[in-house]
């Protein structure tokens, strides 16, 4: 059989695509920002002098991180369908995304509060610091100077794991390749179409997260080393 | 019909789990090898090597593995070359976990101090001496906690082979779910038995780690 390639019909249905990688976009900036702040505050439990959070915080460490991601989300979508809760795709999709990934977000910014030299923590307590105080002017900032990178690698991550919401009918950028393949019977040219989007989209949030690193850490604009 | 929750559908499920074993297996297998040369290469002397198999790296975990899957199974056939589920979703779990274990072992071998590279070449060993004697040796213990935290992920990943229709334990849970439409139980199973397989990895990665961490430490401080 010759091998023949056409993209021209696949690249037609364009908004389709867009309108799948915006999604895509919204996906993971919310699961992000919701993941991160859930991350950090979960790291901080762990840290914290009550057993029974910590202990809570610690399980909910190791469920997430010890299941697939598709088994999370097909146990929220249809078990809570079940129990007679009817939620959207896009909102069970954003927020199983954001408590997956708060889960290895606590665990990177665990590595980064650790990594603080415990002087500095003193210090701070001689002045009479709150512990909420501590955390947000000592710890929280060099921490994550620390693990940036780890963290941009996680969201980045996050991005491309995001492509199996496609599977509880979320319309987003895998959604929109499946429709196209089924729509034009071009199977490989769209599936390397998404495949090129995630790419680019991939490299979009890898530079994001180097300007945003430059904007939150100024010892790292005037040095160009991380810490 | 509708059934309740039985025997035979724990053991469908159980047959499902062997085959994620056997997938993962594979996938660390065939991943492993293509990796490890993935690796060599990418700390090969030659500049165009080493910016092929970075390139190629990049493609692939740039890629989710959801799409290379969906690549193998509906986008080969569209160019005539039939796969069947087990072989597509191998492949691209083979592809995918290949690209990972290159960037971690590239690391590791990047790890070893660089006086011992110096020294091995002081001794006038070739580099294939160089690497096999003195290089790989340490690289492989910097390397082994790592390579266990990726299981968890290889094990996790091939869930997503549920997707091309090939019946792991993801799939078989999908099935059970359709004869006694009990989605919150099943799936909990599902969720449980997933746990089950990660976790031991998880605590045998935490425990490497703990025995060789500050041999790792010691090795990559500068």
């Amino acid at each position: 059989m010759q091998l023949r390639l056409d993209f021209s019909v696949v690249l037609e249905r364009w908004p389709l695509f867009l309108q799948g990688a915006i999604t895509t976009a919204e996906l993971a900036l919310i699961a992000t920002f919701a993941g991160f702040a859930l991350g950090v505050l979960c790291a901080i439990g762990r840290r914290g002098a009550s057993r029974p959070i910590a202990a809570l915080c610690g399980a909910y460490v190791e469920a997430i991180r010890n299941t697939p991601l598709l088994v999370q989300l097909l146990l929220v979508y249809f078990g809570l369908s079940s129990l007679g809760f009817q939620l959207p795709a896009f909102g069970v999709a954003a927020a199983t995304l954001a408590i997956n990934v708060g889960a290895y977000t606590a665990e990177i910014m665990r590595a980064g509060f650790d990594s603080i030299p415990p002087g500095q923590v003193e210090a701070g307590e001689c002045l009479g610091l709150t512990r909420a105080q501590l955390y947000w002017h000592i710890l929280l900032r060099p921490a994550m100077e620390k693990v940036w990178p780890a963290l941009t690698s996680q969201f980045v991550l996050l991005m491309l794991a995001s492509a199996v919401t496609s599977q509880i009918s979320a319309e987003e950028l895998t959604a929109a390749a499946n429709y196209v393949q089924s729509d034009t019977y071009r199977a490989f040219e769209s599936y390397i179409l998404v495949a090129a989007c995630y790419l680019l989209l991939a490299l979009l949030m890898r530079a994001g997260f180097w300007a945003l690193g430059l904007a939150l850490f100024p010892r790292r604009r005037r040095l160009g080393t991380p810490l | 019909m509708v059934s309740q929750l039985g025997l035979p559908h724990l053991q469908f499920l159980a047959t499902g789990a062997m085959w994620t074993i056997a997938l993962s297996l594979l996938a660390l297998l065939g991943g492993g090898i293509l990796g490890f040369a993935l690796a060599l290469c990418r700390v090969s002397p030659a500049q165009p090597v080493r910016l092929l198999s970075g390139l190629w790296v990049q493609l692939i975990q740039g890629t989710p593995l959801l799409v290379l899957m969906f690549l193998a199974y509906f986008g080969f056939p569209a160019l005539g070359w039939r796969l069947s589920a087990f072989s597509a979703a191998g492949g691209a779990l083979i592809l995918y976990c290949s690209a990972y274990l290159a960037e971690i072992w590239r690391g590791c071998i990047e790890a070893v101090p660089r006086p011992q590279w110096e020294a091995a070449e002081g001794l006038a060993l070739s580099r294939i001496q160089r690497m096999r004697h003195v290089v790989l040796p340490q690289a492989i213990r910097i390397a082994a906690p790592p390579t266990v935290g990726f299981m968890v992920q290889i094990v996790k990943n091939t869930s997503l082979a549920s997707v091309v229709g090939f019946v792991e334990l993801m799939r078989a849970g999908q099935i059970v779910n359709n004869s006694i439409f009990e989605p919150f139980a099943i799936y909990a199973i599902i969720a449980m038995a997933y746990f089950c397989l990660c976790w031991p990895l998880s605590l045998w990665s935490r425990r490497l780690e703990a025995r060789h961490g500050g041999a790792a430490r010691l090795a990559a401080a500068p």
